[in-house]
C-alpha cells in the first residue's frame, strides 16, 4: 500500500507531511519516556520482522497480492505511540534504501500504516479485550481484529487522500481499495494471530510489559 | 540463553527475509487498483535508485538478489530501531543525571 510519488498532489503532501511530522515527534517523547530496557531489543526485533514479513506478498484473488503490514502487531506488543515508531522506521528505510514508496508521499506512508494503522489496531484490541476479558482467547480475537481493522482503515485512508489529490474519484477509488484491502486484512489478521501465539508461548513475559502510552491514557 | 532470546528472534527474520523470491510478483492491492482505475502512469520514476524493488543490482540471479536485499534490509532495520530505542534510553539517562 506503499505510495508512490505522482499520485498525491502538493496540498496533499503538505498536509499528510505536518501530521506525520507532529505524530512522530511525538511518538519519539511518549516512547523515550517509557521505553524499558527489555524493549530495546524488541523494537529492532519488530522492526526487522515487519520489513521481512513485507516482502513476502501473497496472492489474493484475481491476480493481485497483499503483503503483511504489521502495524498491529507492534501496536498490540509495545503500545501504539511505540507502533508509530516501528513502522516510520520500516517505512523510511523501505523509501530510501529500496525505493519502496515515494520520498514526498513518505508522510503520508507514514500517516496511513504508521499513525492510523498503529491506533486504529490498538484500540480495536483493546475493545475486544476489555469486552471479552483479559484471556489468551480474547487477546488472540482483539489481535485478529485490530489486525484488519488496520488494514482496511490504512487502506480507506489512502483512497481518501488519492481521492482528494484527483488521481481517482472518490465513488471508484475507496471502494476498490476497500475491498481488496477487506480480504488482505484477513491474511493480515492470521499472521498477526500466529505471531502473537507464538510470542504467548514462549515468551510471554514480553506481553506482560507495559505498552507505552500518552500520559492520561488509560491502561 | 535467555537474555540473547532476541537472536534466536533475529534469526527467525533471516529465515523469514530467505523465503521473499517465494513472493507473489503480482501487483499489490494499491498497485492493482491504481491499474484497473488507470491512474497508475501517474507514478513517477525516483531520483536515486539504491537497492529498488528489493532487488540487490548486480547479482545476475533474481533470486539470490532478492535474498540479499532481504537480509541486507533485516539487519538494517533492526539495527536502526533499536539504535532509536538505545538513543531514546540513553538521552533520558543523560537528562535524569543532569537533574541531580
Amino acid at each position: 500500500m506503499h505510495i508512490p510519488d505522482g499520485f498525491l498532489n502538493v496540498a496533499t503532501v503538505a498536509t499528510t507531511t505536518a501530521i506525520s511530522a507532529g505524530g512522530v515527534a511525538n511518538a519519539v517523547r511518549v516512547t523515550g519516556k517509557k521505553l524499558g530496557e527489555k524493549q530495546v531489543p524488541l523494537m529492532g526485533v519488530l522492526a526487522a520482522f515487519v520489513f521481512a514479513a513485507q516482502m513476502l506478498n501473497f496472492p489474493i484473488a484475481g491476480g493481485t497480492s497483499g503483503h503483511f503490514l504489521g502495524a498491529a502487531l507492534a501496536a498490540i506488543l509495545l503500545g501504539p505511540w511505540t507502533g508509530v515508531l516501528i513502522m516510520t522506521c520500516v517505512l523510511v528505510g523501505q523509501c530510501l534504501i529500496f525505493q519502496d514508496g515515494g520520498l514526498l508521499a513518505l508522510g503520508a506512508n507514514v500517516l496511513n500504516m504508521g499513525i492510523i494503522g498503529s491506533f486504529g489496531s490498538y484500540y480495536a484490541y483493546r475493545l475486544f479485550t476489555s469486552l471479552l476479558g483479559d484471556s489468551r482467547r480474547s487477546r488472540l480475537i482483539g489481535g485478529f481484529a485490530g489486525a484488519w481493522v488496520a488494514v482496511f482503515l490504512a487502506s480507506t485512508a489512502c483512497a481518501l487522500e488519492l481521492a482528494i489529490s484527483g488521481a481517482s474519484p472518490l465513488g471508484v477509488v475507496l471502494p476498490a481499495m476497500a475491498g481488496v484491502h477487506a480480504l488482505i486484512g484477513i491474511v493480515e489478521g492470521l499472521i498477526t494471530v500466529a505471531v502473537l501465539s507464538a510470542v504467548m508461548a514462549t515468551r510471554a513475559d514480553l506481553l506482560a510489559l507495559q505498552t507505552i502510552q500518552q500520559e492520561g491514557e488509560t491502561k | 540463553m535467555k537474555s540473547k532470546w532476541w537472536l534466536v528472534a533475529l534469526l527467525i527474520c533471516l529465515v523469514v527475509a530467505a523465503f521473499s523470491p517465494l513472493a507473489s510478483s503480482s501487483p499489490d492491492g494499491l498497485e492493482r487498483v491504481a491499474e484497473d482505475k488507470g491512474f497508475i502512469d501517474l507514478a513517477g520514476g525516483t531520483p536515486f535508485q539504491i537497492i529498488a524493488d528489493y532487488v540487490f543490482p548486480g547479482i545476475g540471479n533474481e533470486a539470490v538478489a532478492t535474498i540479499v536485499a532481504g537480509v541486507i534490509g533485516t539487519l538494517l532495520l533492526f539495527g536502526l530501531a533499536y539504535g532509536v530505542a538505545w538513543l531514546l534510553i540513553a538521552t533520558r539517562r543523560k537528562k535524569l543525571a543532569s537533574h541531580y
